[in-house]
Protein backbone atom coordinates (compact mmCIF):
# COMPACT_ATOMS: atom_id res chain seq x y z
CA UNK A 1 0.00 0.00 0.00
CA UNK A 2 1.42 3.41 -0.85
CA UNK A 3 2.47 5.53 2.19
CA UNK A 4 0.31 8.26 3.50
CA UNK A 5 0.26 11.66 1.74
CA UNK A 6 0.80 14.80 4.27
CA UNK A 7 -3.08 15.38 3.89
CA UNK A 8 -4.56 11.85 5.12
CA UNK A 9 -1.58 12.03 7.90
CA UNK A 10 -4.17 14.57 9.52
CA UNK A 11 -7.64 12.16 9.21
CA UNK A 12 -6.96 9.78 11.41
CA UNK A 13 -10.35 7.61 10.74
CA UNK A 14 -9.69 4.08 9.98
CA UNK A 15 -10.03 3.17 6.54
CA UNK A 16 -10.83 -0.85 6.31
CA UNK A 17 -11.48 -2.26 2.37
CA UNK A 18 -13.28 -5.43 2.23
CA UNK A 19 -11.72 -7.10 -0.78
CA UNK A 20 -11.13 -10.24 -3.36
CA UNK A 21 -7.26 -10.56 -4.49
CA UNK A 22 -9.01 -11.42 -7.99
CA UNK A 23 -12.19 -9.46 -7.93
CA UNK A 24 -11.25 -6.75 -10.41
CA UNK A 25 -14.33 -4.70 -8.56
CA UNK A 26 -11.85 -4.51 -5.85
CA UNK A 27 -8.52 -3.89 -8.00
CA UNK A 28 -10.49 -0.47 -8.83
CA UNK A 29 -10.66 1.13 -5.28
CA UNK A 30 -7.16 -0.34 -4.56
CA UNK A 31 -5.75 1.96 -7.06
CA UNK A 32 -7.66 4.77 -6.36
CA UNK A 33 -6.55 4.07 -2.42
CA UNK A 34 -3.15 4.10 -3.51
CA UNK A 35 -3.18 6.65 -5.62
CA UNK A 36 -4.77 9.01 -3.21
CA UNK A 37 -1.58 8.07 -0.49
CA UNK A 38 -4.34 6.47 1.55
CA UNK A 39 -3.41 3.52 4.29
CA UNK A 40 -6.20 0.87 5.00
CA UNK A 41 -6.89 -2.28 6.82
CA UNK A 42 -7.13 -4.99 3.95
CA UNK A 43 -10.04 -7.79 5.16
CA UNK A 44 -9.95 -10.59 2.71
CA UNK A 45 -13.47 -12.10 1.35
CA UNK A 46 -12.47 -15.29 -0.01
CA UNK A 47 -15.35 -15.10 -2.60
CA UNK A 48 -14.03 -19.26 -3.57
CA UNK A 49 -15.25 -20.34 -0.08
CA UNK A 50 -18.40 -18.50 -0.04
CA UNK A 51 -17.48 -15.47 2.49
CA UNK A 52 -19.39 -13.25 1.33
CA UNK A 53 -22.47 -15.25 2.41
CA UNK A 54 -21.04 -15.08 5.95
CA UNK A 55 -23.76 -13.03 7.78
CA UNK A 56 -21.55 -10.72 9.24
CA UNK A 57 -20.16 -9.34 6.10
CA UNK A 58 -23.96 -9.28 4.55
CA UNK A 59 -25.14 -6.48 7.36
CA UNK A 60 -22.05 -4.76 5.99
CA UNK A 61 -23.56 -5.96 1.95
CA UNK A 62 -26.47 -6.93 1.91
CA UNK A 63 -25.64 -7.16 -1.94
CA UNK A 64 -22.77 -9.90 -0.60
CA UNK A 65 -20.48 -8.23 -2.90
CA UNK A 66 -16.60 -6.95 -2.74
CA UNK A 67 -15.28 -4.40 -2.33
CA UNK A 68 -17.27 -2.47 0.57
CA UNK A 69 -14.97 0.07 2.37
CA UNK A 70 -15.77 1.35 5.96
CA UNK A 71 -14.37 5.22 6.68
CA UNK A 72 -15.06 5.46 10.91
CA UNK A 73 -19.27 5.14 10.78
CA UNK A 74 -19.54 5.47 6.68
CA UNK A 75 -19.95 2.07 5.21
CA UNK A 76 -19.85 2.16 1.27
CA UNK A 77 -20.32 -0.63 -1.07
CA UNK A 78 -20.40 -0.64 -4.64
CA UNK A 79 -16.74 -0.12 -6.53
CA UNK A 80 -18.17 3.19 -8.30
CA UNK A 81 -19.81 4.35 -4.97
CA UNK A 82 -16.83 3.95 -2.89
CA UNK A 83 -14.63 5.73 -5.31
CA UNK A 84 -16.98 8.96 -6.02
CA UNK A 85 -17.55 9.01 -1.65
CA UNK A 86 -13.11 8.61 -1.53
CA UNK A 87 -13.05 11.77 -4.22
CA UNK A 88 -15.49 13.86 -1.70
CA UNK A 89 -13.85 12.56 1.61
CA UNK A 90 -10.69 12.23 0.43
CA UNK A 91 -9.49 14.78 -2.44
CA UNK A 92 -5.90 14.51 -2.98
CA UNK A 93 -5.28 13.49 -6.26
CA UNK A 94 -8.63 14.15 -7.69
CA UNK A 95 -9.53 11.42 -10.53
CA UNK A 96 -12.32 13.48 -11.92
CA UNK A 97 -11.33 16.49 -14.12
CA UNK A 98 -12.66 19.82 -13.61
CA UNK A 99 -13.76 20.48 -17.78
CA UNK A 100 -17.05 18.75 -17.75
CA UNK A 101 -16.68 17.54 -21.42
CA UNK A 102 -13.33 15.36 -20.00
CA UNK A 103 -15.47 14.33 -16.75
CA UNK A 104 -17.82 13.30 -18.83
CA UNK A 105 -15.59 10.51 -20.90
CA UNK A 106 -13.93 9.33 -17.76
CA UNK A 107 -17.40 8.53 -16.01
CA UNK A 108 -18.44 6.86 -19.72
CA UNK A 109 -15.27 4.92 -19.73
CA UNK A 110 -15.92 3.50 -16.15
CA UNK A 111 -19.61 3.04 -16.62
CA UNK A 112 -19.16 0.72 -19.82
CA UNK A 113 -16.67 -1.13 -18.16
CA UNK A 114 -18.92 -1.68 -14.50
CA UNK A 115 -21.86 -2.26 -16.34
CA UNK A 116 -21.20 -3.29 -20.25
CA UNK A 117 -18.42 -5.25 -19.83
CA UNK A 118 -17.69 -6.32 -16.18
CA UNK A 119 -20.90 -7.85 -15.22
CA UNK A 120 -21.30 -10.11 -18.09
CA UNK A 121 -17.88 -12.18 -17.41
CA UNK A 122 -18.66 -12.44 -13.78
CA UNK A 123 -17.92 -16.38 -12.64
CA UNK A 124 -21.31 -16.94 -11.78
CA UNK A 125 -22.63 -15.85 -15.44
CA UNK A 126 -19.81 -18.20 -17.21
CA UNK A 127 -20.34 -20.74 -14.84
CA UNK A 128 -23.86 -20.63 -15.74
CA UNK A 129 -23.50 -20.55 -19.68
CA UNK A 130 -20.86 -23.21 -19.62
CA UNK A 131 -23.38 -25.82 -17.57
CA UNK A 132 -26.45 -24.53 -19.81
CA UNK A 133 -24.63 -24.41 -23.22
CA UNK A 134 -20.89 -25.22 -23.73
CA UNK A 135 -17.68 -24.00 -22.34
CA UNK A 136 -16.72 -22.40 -25.95
CA UNK A 137 -19.97 -20.80 -25.67
CA UNK A 138 -18.59 -19.00 -22.39
CA UNK A 139 -15.64 -18.12 -23.95
CA UNK A 140 -16.98 -16.59 -27.07
CA UNK A 141 -19.56 -14.78 -24.74
CA UNK A 142 -16.77 -13.58 -22.40
CA UNK A 143 -14.40 -11.76 -25.34
CA UNK A 144 -17.76 -10.86 -27.64
CA UNK A 145 -18.28 -8.47 -24.69
CA UNK A 146 -15.03 -7.45 -23.66
CA UNK A 147 -14.13 -6.69 -27.32
CA UNK A 148 -17.48 -4.65 -27.95
CA UNK A 149 -16.62 -2.42 -24.79
CA UNK A 150 -12.89 -2.06 -26.04
CA UNK A 151 -13.46 -1.14 -29.41
CA UNK A 152 -16.07 1.26 -28.05
CA UNK A 153 -13.26 2.59 -25.55
CA UNK A 154 -11.02 2.89 -28.43
CA UNK A 155 -12.99 5.09 -30.03
CA UNK A 156 -13.37 6.83 -27.33
CA UNK A 157 -10.53 7.54 -26.21
CA UNK A 158 -9.37 8.94 -29.66
CA UNK A 159 -7.61 12.26 -29.69
CA UNK A 160 -7.93 11.81 -25.70
CA UNK A 161 -5.70 9.77 -24.57
CA UNK A 162 -1.88 11.16 -23.70
CA UNK A 163 0.63 9.44 -21.41
CA UNK A 164 -3.48 7.92 -19.82
CA UNK A 165 -6.43 6.96 -21.14
CA UNK A 166 -8.12 10.58 -21.06
CA UNK A 167 -5.05 13.04 -20.88
CA UNK A 168 -1.17 12.72 -19.10
CA UNK A 169 -2.95 12.35 -15.57
CA UNK A 170 -4.28 9.41 -14.30
CA UNK A 171 -7.90 9.39 -13.47
CA UNK A 172 -10.76 7.67 -13.54
CA UNK A 173 -10.93 5.58 -16.89
CA UNK A 174 -7.37 4.48 -16.15
CA UNK A 175 -8.93 3.69 -12.39
CA UNK A 176 -11.24 1.05 -14.34
CA UNK A 177 -9.35 0.22 -17.16
CA UNK A 178 -6.38 -1.56 -15.58
CA UNK A 179 -8.07 -4.33 -14.01
CA UNK A 180 -10.50 -4.89 -16.86
CA UNK A 181 -7.74 -5.01 -18.79
CA UNK A 182 -5.49 -7.31 -16.69
CA UNK A 183 -8.38 -9.73 -16.92
CA UNK A 184 -9.09 -9.71 -20.04
CA UNK A 185 -5.68 -10.68 -21.07
CA UNK A 186 -4.99 -13.09 -18.66
CA UNK A 187 -8.38 -14.60 -18.47
CA UNK A 188 -10.28 -14.21 -21.81
CA UNK A 189 -6.86 -14.11 -24.61
CA UNK A 190 -7.67 -10.72 -25.18
CA UNK A 191 -6.05 -9.65 -28.55
CA UNK A 192 -4.59 -5.96 -27.62
CA UNK A 193 -2.93 -5.22 -30.66
CA UNK A 194 -6.66 -4.50 -32.26
CA UNK A 195 -6.64 -1.82 -29.37
CA UNK A 196 -3.36 0.32 -29.48
CA UNK A 197 -4.39 3.00 -27.47
CA UNK A 198 -5.37 0.33 -24.87
CA UNK A 199 -2.07 -1.87 -24.88
CA UNK A 200 -0.26 1.19 -24.72
CA UNK A 201 -1.50 2.83 -21.57
CA UNK A 202 -1.81 -0.86 -20.21
CA UNK A 203 2.10 -0.76 -20.21
CA UNK A 204 2.26 2.66 -18.46
CA UNK A 205 0.06 1.25 -15.67
CA UNK A 206 2.50 -1.47 -15.40
CA UNK A 207 4.95 1.19 -14.20
CA UNK A 208 3.22 3.04 -11.57
CA UNK A 209 3.79 2.30 -8.43
CA UNK A 210 -0.36 2.40 -7.38
CA UNK A 211 -0.98 0.08 -10.06
CA UNK A 212 1.64 -2.18 -9.11
CA UNK A 213 0.71 -2.30 -5.24
CA UNK A 214 -3.00 -2.57 -5.71
CA UNK A 215 -2.06 -5.62 -8.15
CA UNK A 216 -4.07 -8.72 -7.43
CA UNK A 217 -0.85 -11.29 -6.65
CA UNK A 218 0.06 -8.87 -4.16
CA UNK A 219 -2.61 -9.05 -2.21
CA UNK A 220 -2.01 -10.41 1.50
CA UNK A 221 -4.75 -12.77 0.16
CA UNK A 222 -3.08 -13.85 -3.01
CA UNK A 223 -2.28 -17.44 -3.87
CA UNK A 224 -0.97 -18.79 -7.17
CA UNK A 225 -3.46 -21.79 -7.23
CA UNK A 226 -6.49 -20.08 -7.01
CA UNK A 227 -8.89 -20.00 -10.38
CA UNK A 228 -11.39 -18.19 -9.00
CA UNK A 229 -12.44 -14.83 -9.96
CA UNK A 230 -14.89 -12.09 -10.48
CA UNK B 1 -24.94 18.49 -34.51
CA UNK B 2 -27.34 19.00 -36.90
CA UNK B 3 -31.21 18.35 -36.29
CA UNK B 4 -31.70 16.14 -39.22
CA UNK B 5 -32.89 12.73 -38.85
CA UNK B 6 -29.63 9.71 -38.59
CA UNK B 7 -30.44 9.42 -42.09
CA UNK B 8 -32.78 10.23 -44.73
CA UNK B 9 -34.15 6.99 -44.86
CA UNK B 10 -37.03 5.62 -43.11
CA UNK B 11 -35.12 4.50 -39.65
CA UNK B 12 -35.28 7.57 -37.59
CA UNK B 13 -38.36 9.08 -38.39
CA UNK B 14 -39.96 10.24 -34.90
CA UNK B 15 -37.72 13.40 -33.70
CA UNK B 16 -39.29 16.29 -32.19
CA UNK B 17 -39.01 18.37 -29.72
CA UNK B 18 -39.83 17.34 -26.48
CA UNK B 19 -41.15 20.42 -24.18
CA UNK B 20 -40.35 20.04 -20.15
CA UNK B 21 -43.35 20.14 -17.96
CA UNK B 22 -42.43 22.58 -15.61
CA UNK B 23 -42.79 20.36 -12.30
CA UNK B 24 -44.50 22.79 -9.91
CA UNK B 25 -42.72 20.62 -6.77
CA UNK B 26 -39.37 20.48 -8.55
CA UNK B 27 -38.98 24.01 -9.35
CA UNK B 28 -41.10 25.39 -5.98
CA UNK B 29 -37.50 23.19 -4.07
CA UNK B 30 -35.34 24.73 -6.19
CA UNK B 31 -36.51 28.39 -7.39
CA UNK B 32 -33.03 30.21 -7.57
CA UNK B 33 -32.30 27.49 -10.36
CA UNK B 34 -34.94 28.20 -13.00
CA UNK B 35 -34.07 26.10 -15.90
CA UNK B 36 -31.32 27.13 -17.99
CA UNK B 37 -31.99 27.12 -21.88
CA UNK B 38 -30.16 23.99 -23.57
CA UNK B 39 -29.44 22.52 -26.48
CA UNK B 40 -29.93 18.94 -25.78
CA UNK B 41 -30.42 15.80 -27.91
CA UNK B 42 -31.72 12.72 -26.14
CA UNK B 43 -31.22 9.42 -28.46
CA UNK B 44 -33.96 7.09 -27.01
CA UNK B 45 -35.31 4.00 -27.63
CA UNK B 46 -39.19 4.01 -25.56
CA UNK B 47 -38.56 0.90 -24.26
CA UNK B 48 -35.17 1.31 -23.16
CA UNK B 49 -34.98 1.67 -19.48
CA UNK B 50 -31.16 3.09 -19.49
CA UNK B 51 -33.00 5.89 -21.71
CA UNK B 52 -35.89 5.80 -19.41
CA UNK B 53 -34.01 6.93 -16.49
CA UNK B 54 -32.32 9.28 -18.24
CA UNK B 55 -36.02 11.13 -19.87
CA UNK B 56 -37.06 11.11 -15.78
CA UNK B 57 -33.77 13.23 -14.87
CA UNK B 58 -33.94 15.70 -17.86
CA UNK B 59 -38.16 16.24 -16.76
CA UNK B 60 -37.15 16.59 -13.20
CA UNK B 61 -34.77 19.27 -14.32
CA UNK B 62 -37.21 21.11 -16.25
CA UNK B 63 -35.00 20.59 -19.19
CA UNK B 64 -36.34 20.75 -22.83
CA UNK B 65 -34.66 18.23 -25.49
CA UNK B 66 -35.05 16.77 -28.90
CA UNK B 67 -36.25 13.75 -28.68
CA UNK B 68 -34.24 11.05 -31.29
CA UNK B 69 -35.35 7.39 -31.98
CA UNK B 70 -33.04 4.65 -32.14
CA UNK B 71 -35.21 1.60 -32.73
CA UNK B 72 -33.47 -0.83 -31.41
CA UNK B 73 -35.57 -3.85 -32.65
CA UNK B 74 -34.64 -2.65 -35.89
CA UNK B 75 -30.89 -2.15 -35.83
CA UNK B 76 -30.69 1.70 -36.17
CA UNK B 77 -28.08 1.45 -33.46
CA UNK B 78 -25.70 0.49 -36.01
CA UNK B 79 -26.59 2.91 -37.93
CA UNK B 80 -22.72 4.19 -38.76
CA UNK B 81 -24.11 8.19 -37.69
CA UNK B 82 -25.31 6.62 -34.36
CA UNK B 83 -22.19 4.45 -34.19
CA UNK B 84 -20.27 7.84 -34.18
CA UNK B 85 -22.53 9.23 -31.43
CA UNK B 86 -21.76 6.18 -29.39
CA UNK B 87 -19.60 3.72 -30.67
CA UNK B 88 -20.82 1.15 -27.82
CA UNK B 89 -24.15 1.43 -29.86
CA UNK B 90 -26.58 1.44 -27.17
CA UNK B 91 -29.37 4.04 -26.17
CA UNK B 92 -29.04 6.37 -24.27
CA UNK B 93 -26.73 9.17 -25.65
CA UNK B 94 -26.68 12.86 -24.95
CA UNK B 95 -25.93 15.53 -27.33
CA UNK B 96 -25.21 18.90 -25.10
CA UNK B 97 -23.59 21.41 -28.05
CA UNK B 98 -19.95 19.88 -28.07
CA UNK B 99 -20.52 17.48 -25.66
CA UNK B 100 -21.15 13.86 -26.62
CA UNK B 101 -21.87 11.49 -23.68
CA UNK B 102 -23.27 7.94 -23.61
CA UNK B 103 -24.33 6.38 -21.01
CA UNK B 104 -27.14 6.54 -18.37
CA UNK B 105 -25.18 7.18 -15.06
CA UNK B 106 -22.69 9.45 -16.62
CA UNK B 107 -25.41 11.20 -18.58
CA UNK B 108 -26.93 11.81 -15.49
CA UNK B 109 -23.97 13.07 -13.53
CA UNK B 110 -22.76 15.23 -16.35
CA UNK B 111 -26.42 17.10 -15.88
CA UNK B 112 -26.08 16.86 -12.20
CA UNK B 113 -23.11 19.13 -12.62
CA UNK B 114 -24.35 21.10 -15.66
CA UNK B 115 -27.86 21.65 -14.39
CA UNK B 116 -27.93 21.57 -11.33
CA UNK B 117 -31.31 22.46 -10.60
CA UNK B 118 -33.34 19.70 -8.95
CA UNK B 119 -30.09 18.30 -7.12
CA UNK B 120 -30.08 14.47 -7.51
CA UNK B 121 -27.37 13.70 -5.12
CA UNK B 122 -27.41 14.87 -1.92
CA UNK B 123 -24.84 16.82 0.13
CA UNK B 124 -24.32 14.41 2.87
CA UNK B 125 -21.55 11.44 1.68
CA UNK B 126 -23.60 8.68 3.42
CA UNK B 127 -26.57 9.44 1.56
CA UNK B 128 -25.17 10.02 -1.59
CA UNK B 129 -22.83 6.71 -1.23
CA UNK B 130 -26.46 5.22 -1.04
CA UNK B 131 -27.61 6.74 -3.70
CA UNK B 132 -24.93 5.73 -6.15
CA UNK B 133 -24.83 2.64 -4.59
CA UNK B 134 -28.66 1.74 -5.33
CA UNK B 135 -27.86 3.33 -9.11
CA UNK B 136 -24.86 0.86 -9.61
CA UNK B 137 -26.69 -2.13 -8.40
CA UNK B 138 -29.77 -1.54 -10.90
CA UNK B 139 -26.95 -0.98 -13.94
CA UNK B 140 -24.50 -3.28 -12.93
CA UNK B 141 -26.24 -5.66 -11.66
CA UNK B 142 -29.55 -6.11 -12.49
CA UNK B 143 -29.94 -4.41 -15.89
CA UNK B 144 -27.09 -5.46 -17.97
CA UNK B 145 -27.57 -9.05 -16.80
CA UNK B 146 -31.74 -9.15 -17.62
CA UNK B 147 -31.39 -6.58 -20.58
CA UNK B 148 -32.96 -7.36 -24.20
CA UNK B 149 -29.44 -8.53 -25.76
CA UNK B 150 -29.30 -10.93 -22.87
CA UNK B 151 -32.34 -12.23 -22.93
CA UNK B 152 -32.60 -12.78 -26.60
CA UNK B 153 -29.49 -14.82 -26.31
CA UNK B 154 -30.75 -16.65 -23.59
CA UNK B 155 -34.08 -17.63 -25.70
CA UNK B 156 -32.32 -18.30 -28.63
CA UNK B 157 -29.40 -20.47 -26.53
CA UNK B 158 -30.89 -22.16 -24.20
CA UNK B 159 -34.83 -21.93 -24.10
CA UNK B 160 -37.68 -19.35 -23.41
CA UNK B 161 -38.38 -20.75 -19.81
CA UNK B 162 -35.03 -20.44 -18.66
CA UNK B 163 -34.71 -16.68 -20.19
CA UNK B 164 -37.08 -16.10 -17.78
CA UNK B 165 -35.80 -17.54 -15.01
CA UNK B 166 -32.50 -15.97 -15.61
CA UNK B 167 -33.81 -12.71 -15.42
CA UNK B 168 -36.17 -13.11 -12.70
CA UNK B 169 -32.73 -14.68 -10.77
CA UNK B 170 -31.25 -11.25 -11.22
CA UNK B 171 -33.89 -9.04 -10.84
CA UNK B 172 -35.12 -10.89 -7.58
CA UNK B 173 -31.24 -10.81 -6.20
CA UNK B 174 -31.20 -7.09 -6.84
CA UNK B 175 -34.21 -6.19 -5.71
CA UNK B 176 -33.53 -7.93 -2.68
CA UNK B 177 -30.38 -6.18 -1.90
CA UNK B 178 -32.03 -2.76 -2.61
CA UNK B 179 -35.42 -3.47 -0.10
CA UNK B 180 -32.70 -4.59 2.73
CA UNK B 181 -30.54 -1.18 1.88
CA UNK B 182 -32.91 1.45 1.92
CA UNK B 183 -35.77 0.05 3.98
CA UNK B 184 -34.08 1.57 7.28
CA UNK B 185 -33.45 5.02 5.37
CA UNK B 186 -36.51 5.26 3.04
CA UNK B 187 -38.96 7.84 3.27
CA UNK B 188 -41.39 8.94 0.25
CA UNK B 189 -38.62 8.39 -1.36
CA UNK B 190 -35.75 5.86 -1.79
CA UNK B 191 -33.09 7.65 0.15
CA UNK B 192 -35.27 10.28 1.88
CA UNK B 193 -38.50 12.61 1.49
CA UNK B 194 -36.76 14.14 -2.07
CA UNK B 195 -36.88 12.61 -5.23
CA UNK B 196 -32.94 11.38 -5.61
CA UNK B 197 -30.55 9.60 -8.29
CA UNK B 198 -31.61 5.83 -6.35
CA UNK B 199 -35.22 6.79 -7.80
CA UNK B 200 -34.35 7.49 -10.73
CA UNK B 201 -32.68 4.48 -11.45
CA UNK B 202 -35.45 2.73 -9.13
CA UNK B 203 -38.47 3.40 -11.12
CA UNK B 204 -37.37 1.89 -14.55
CA UNK B 205 -36.06 -1.35 -13.12
CA UNK B 206 -39.45 -2.05 -11.32
CA UNK B 207 -41.59 -0.57 -14.31
CA UNK B 208 -39.34 -3.09 -16.64
CA UNK B 209 -38.84 -5.51 -14.33
CA UNK B 210 -42.52 -6.27 -13.36
CA UNK B 211 -44.42 -7.10 -15.73
CA UNK B 212 -42.25 -8.56 -18.19
CA UNK B 213 -40.44 -11.03 -15.52
CA UNK B 214 -43.69 -11.28 -13.12
CA UNK B 215 -41.87 -10.25 -10.13
CA UNK B 216 -43.87 -10.51 -7.03
CA UNK B 217 -43.72 -6.99 -5.44
CA UNK B 218 -45.08 -8.39 -1.65
CA UNK B 219 -41.81 -9.42 -1.54
CA UNK B 220 -40.49 -5.76 -1.55
CA UNK B 221 -42.80 -3.48 0.61
CA UNK B 222 -41.09 -0.71 0.46
CA UNK B 223 -39.98 -0.70 -3.23
CA UNK B 224 -43.52 -1.25 -4.01
CA UNK B 225 -44.61 1.34 -1.93
CA UNK B 226 -42.20 3.59 -4.19
CA UNK B 227 -43.44 2.14 -7.22
CA UNK B 228 -47.15 3.73 -6.40
CA UNK B 229 -45.42 7.30 -5.38
CA UNK B 230 -43.53 7.42 -8.52
CA UNK B 231 -46.47 6.87 -10.39
CA UNK B 232 -48.32 10.23 -9.11
CA UNK B 233 -45.39 11.85 -9.91
CA UNK B 234 -45.36 14.41 -13.07
CA UNK B 235 -42.02 14.28 -14.24
CA UNK B 236 -42.06 10.46 -14.46
CA UNK B 237 -45.14 9.86 -15.76
CA UNK B 238 -44.07 11.82 -18.62
CA UNK B 239 -41.10 9.48 -19.00
CA UNK B 240 -42.82 6.37 -19.09
CA UNK B 241 -42.25 4.46 -22.24
CA UNK B 242 -45.65 4.23 -23.86
CA UNK B 243 -45.71 8.30 -23.59
CA UNK B 244 -42.81 8.29 -25.86
CA UNK B 245 -42.59 9.87 -29.58
CA UNK B 246 -41.51 6.51 -30.98
CA UNK B 247 -43.99 4.03 -28.93
CA UNK B 248 -45.89 2.12 -31.23
CA UNK B 249 -49.76 3.39 -30.76
CA UNK B 250 -51.30 -0.20 -30.02
CA UNK B 251 -48.44 -0.85 -27.15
Amino acid sequence: MASASAESASCPKKLTLYSYWRSSCSHRVRIALNLKGLDYEYKAVDLSKGEQFDPEFEKLNPVRLVPVFVDGDVVVADSFAIILYLEDEHPQFTLLPRDLKKKALNLQVANIISSSIQPLQMLSVLNFIEEKISSDEKVAWAQRHINNGFTAIEKLLEGSAGKNATGDKVQLADVFLAPQIYVGVTRFQIDMSQYPTLARIYEAYAEHPAFQAAHPNRQPDAFPSSSQSC
Amino acid sequence: MSRASLNDGSHVVKSRRVLAVVFQTAMASDSKAMARPANLTLYSYYWSSCAHRVRIALNLKGLEYEYKAVNLLKGDQFDPEFEKINPLKFVPALVDGDVVVADSLAIILYLEDKYPQHPLLPQDLKKKAMNLQVASIVSSSIQPLQGFFARQFFEKKISLDEKLTWSQYHVNKGFAAIEKLIKEIAGKYATGDEVQLADVFLAPQIFAGVPRFQIDMSLYPTLARLNEAYAELPAFQAALPHRQPDAPSTS
